[in-house]
């Protein structure tokens, strides 16, 4: 089957500043599940529910318009995190 | 001089590959970091950036079949390009201090390097570019997509930049599930079977063989859901947090075997409420410990779903021990 399962809907931290958008298209291009894509030469946050919080549109964005708590999604990591 | 590696696997190769999987001997999967040459690559040649686990390595290399290319390795301490990227070893300093070490400004013509797009995470392309003068081209998701990628002048069609978890994905993780909680297992089902021998009169070891086997008969069943089955049927299973499909299969598959023990008087009453509350609890939290496998799950939604998750499976797993305990001395 194509793509990944939806995972839970509306906990993505991803915010984006369109204003600030200067259309370069390496958020579309970073992303793994295709949730920017450039439209009108600006970038629009499409699928949100989609973000993994990785990070890779905001590292790369040379506008510093896209914000996102980037982190890694494993519960373990946070168990152990919770355990000290 | 570069050394040259081959584009073909050896048998070693695949070995070295196979063990990895099984996690033996995990951590020492490294190679050393810096510049690779592959066929006889020029100053024309397209460079590759990667990281110095062998299981990338081997999977970028031996995806270049008759392409002349330049690899350069980061130092990765051993990960994986998307988990270092995660971290920031795969990063923007570490790719500007190779690209400065390996003096690669004399050795290619032009100024392109070609990192994996899961390395993004942990790459600012306009820093690179801006410190190094050397711009950073975002390849393909999966490194078997690359001759496709160069041949169509280093453009990546929408579906090489996809990320997929198809059931082959799935399946190669399987064999890390299986050793990772094999250990705990192992444990849990000695104590299960030693205290099956445990009745209101005292210890008998006579007891403990009858009964410990439909003992361990449930905890397998656990352990197959949380480390087989649920990474397997993972888009299947319905909900969309893994601690909801690890319950449900968990409840599935205690569903069939626990009635038919009671009706054989093999468990009891209080002994079947107990194994219906335990193995959903037990293969809820290993299919949610599952996450952290998959290329999907975010911390957020990760975080949102133990804060349910968690009490259920405490409590459930819990209350199961008490009562499987208490029906021991009924």
């Amino acid at each position: 089957m194509a793509g990944c399962p939806m995972y839970l809907k509306n906990v993505t931290t991803l915010t984006y500043d369109r204003e600030r958008c200067s259309g370069c298209g390496m958020c579309a291009t970073v992303c793994p599940h295709g949730v920017f894509s450039i439209q009108e030469k600006r970038a629009v946050a499409g699928e949100r529910d989609a973000c993994m919080e990785c990070g890779a549109c905001m590292v790369n964005c040379p506008e510093s318009a896209i914000f996102v708590k980037a982190g890694v999604g494993c519960a373990a990591a946070v168990i152990t995190v919770m355990l000290g | 001089m570069a050394p040259v590696v081959s584009t073909r696997l050896s048998a070693s190769d695949h070995y070295t590959a196979w063990k990895a999987r099984w996690g033996i001997n995990r951590m020492g999967f490294s190679i050393a970091p810096g510049l690779y040459a592959i066929g006889a690559p020029t100053p024309a040649s397209p460079v590759l950036v990667s990281a110095n686990y062998i299981l990338s390595f081997d999977a970028l290399r031996s995806s270049c079949v008759g392409i002349d290319a330049w690899i350069l390795v980061l130092d990765t301490k051993g990960v994986n390009v998307w988990c270092a990227a995660g971290k920031g070893a795969f990063g923007t300093e570490e790719l500007i201090t190779r690209i400065c070490e390996a003096k690669l400004d004399q050795v290619v013509a032009h100024h392109k390097v070609i990192v994996p797009q899961l390395g993004a995470p942990g790459v600012a392309a306009h820093i690179v570019r801006r410190r190094t003068g050397f711009s950073v081209v975002y390849g393909p998701v999966r490194s078997r997509d690359i001759p496709v990628f160069l041949s169509k002048n280093m453009h990546a069609d929408p579906h090489m930049r996809r990320v997929h978890f198809t059931l082959y994905d799935r399946l190669a993780l399987v064999p890390m599930e299986i050793t990772g909680a094999m250990s705990y297992f192992l444990l849990v089902a000695a104590l299960f079977f030693i205290l099956s021998g445990v009745h209101v009169w005292g210890y008998s070891a006579q007891m403990a063989l009858v009964k410990g086997k439909y003992q361990l008969l449930m905890l397998a069943n656990a352990f197959v859901c949380g480390a087989i089955l649920g990474p397997l049927l993972l888009p299947f299973l319905p909900g969309r947090a893994l601690s909801l499909k690890g319950f449900v299969l968990g409840l599935a598959s205690a569903a069939g075997p626990v009635p038919y023990l009671y009706r054989a008087g093999l468990f009891g009453a209080v002994e079947s409420v107990a194994w219906i509350l335990m193995v959903p609890a037990a293969s809820s939290f290993m299919l949610m410990n599952f996450t952290g496998a998959t290329p999907y799950t975010s911390l957020s939604g990760v975080k949102k779903e133990m804060k349910y998750a968690l009490p259920v499976q405490i409590g459930c797993a819990g209350a199961g021990v008490l009562l499987w305990l208490a029906a021991r001395c009924i």
